[in-house]
């Protein structure tokens, strides 16, 4: 699918920082559903991605399951990690954790890389996403690797 | 058109509570989501915790304070008659400041006003313990708070304040608590928030806390800024989710994970 480069542009500038002060996120182009390039322009570390998805501060596992023998509470507000590389491209994989509310408004699951249009966020994560976009990409390439 | 029009009324008519709204007929308890081991507790006065805090609440009840020399009861007599079915009726319209209170901060004016004494601290074991003791005293008791219609722009702001979504993870109370309650956050149940049981000994606490302390507690959990004790948006929280469970058997002081 062909996009104007001035619509990508627009997109680009949306999804820059609003706040001025905060930490500056990377500017990323979304098209489609999705978006193609790495935050940071390199592949992400699978390995690296694993262990950030078991770490209860990322809070994938608070409300999603996955072939993660070793943990032994799990969510299920949210469907199962399993298999998600081949259900998702590692593009739509990115854009799923940059901003899933751009996919769908009325999804519970967080933003993880966007720090505007939030309310009331606490001193301690103000002005700053809740992974930074090396752990996106090591993440994304860990999905990647979900395969049924 | 018409059989259009027709067919959105008879769905209106089949929709008796907002979207995402708990059915009276689903809604839970605290209670009901815990392991037969803690319901055990709770159920047992001499197992359950809280009751310590009650016995506390008792000796504090008789004990004469403040400039004026007058205990709880020197007034209100015998707590078993006079705190009847009170707790499940706050917080509650307080005239002079026209606006809700809850019960905790009833006590501080009560002594503040009739006691002439220092309030005690938020979340102290002093007002955990006086408010143990009334709030036992609705046990098994229809919770009716909200019911005044001098609350309703307050029950309103508490409820607005439910559906808004806050904090890093930006989730509002209803993503988990009228839409998910079923599931499970990390292997616990979600439950659906309904505050029957408080003051409540909580076993992750190893200790007393109010509904204020739990509500605190959700909001860092979404890393939220957390309401203030006692602001008026705090309140009318806590009075939303008191209306929201119209009806629920109170069990306070309950036992809870």
């Amino acid at each position: 699918m062909m996009r104007s480069a001035s619509r990508v542009l627009a997109m680009v500038i949306a999804a820059l920082p609003a706040t001025t002060g905060a930490q500056q996120l990377t500017p990323y182009t979304v098209e489609a559903d999705g978006i193609a390039a790495s935050l940071t322009g390199q592949p992400g570390d699978a390995a690296r991605g694993r262990a950030l998805v078991l770490a209860r501060s990322s809070t994938c596992i608070l409300c999603h399951s996955g072939p993660f023998p070793e943990a032994r509470f799990q969510g299920d507000l949210a469907p199962s990690l399993a298999g998600a590389g081949s259900r998702s491209t590692p593009a739509q994989l990115r854009l799923r954790l940059v901003d899933a509310r751009r996919l769908n408004p009325g999804t519970i699951m967080p933003s993880y890389y966007r720090i505007d249009g939030l309310t009331r966020v606490g001193s301690a994560w103000r002005d700053k996403p809740i992974l930074s976009a090396e752990q996106i990409e090591d993440i994304v390439a860990y999905l990647a690797t979900l395969r049924e | 058109m018409m059989r259009r029009v027709a067919l959105a009324i008879a769905l209106l008519g089949a929709l008796p509570v907002l979207a995402g709204e708990i059915a009276p007929a689903e809604r839970r308890s605290g209670y009901d989501f815990m392991s037969s081991d803690s319901k055990a507790m709770q159920d047992d006065d001499t197992a359950n915790p809280a009751m310590l805090s009650v016995l506390d609440g008792e000796t504090l009840w008789s004990t004469k304070a403040g400039a004026a020399n007058k205990s709880c009861g020197d007034c209100h007599g015998a707590v078993d008659v006079s705190m009847k079915g009170v707790a499940a009726r706050y917080p509650a319209f307080d005239a002079a400041s026209s606006a809700p209170v809850d019960l905790a901060q009833r006590v501080n004016l009560c002594r503040r006003q009739h006691q002439e004494a220092e309030p005690f601290a938020a979340e102290s074991r002093e007002l955990l313990a006086l408010t143990a003791l009334v709030a036992k005293q609705s046990r098994g008791m229809p919770i009716t708070a909200g019911d005044d219609p001098r609350l309703k722009p307050f029950v309103a702001r508490g409820r607005e304040l439910f559906l808004q979504r806050q904090g890093q993870l930006n989730l509002a109370c209803s993503n988990c608590h009228d839409d998910n309650w079923d599931k499970h956050l990390a292997g616990s149940a979600i439950t659906q928030g309904q505050p029957t049981g408080y003051p409540i000994y909580r076993l992750e606490w190893q200790g007393m806390g109010s509904l204020q302390r739990r509500l605190r507690g959700c909001m860092t959990g979404v890393r939220a800024r957390a309401f203030d004790v006692d602001t008026p948006d705090m309140i009318a929280l806590e009075l939303y989710l008191m209306s929201r469970a119209h009806g629920m058997a109170m069990d306070a002081p309950a036992v809870r994970p």
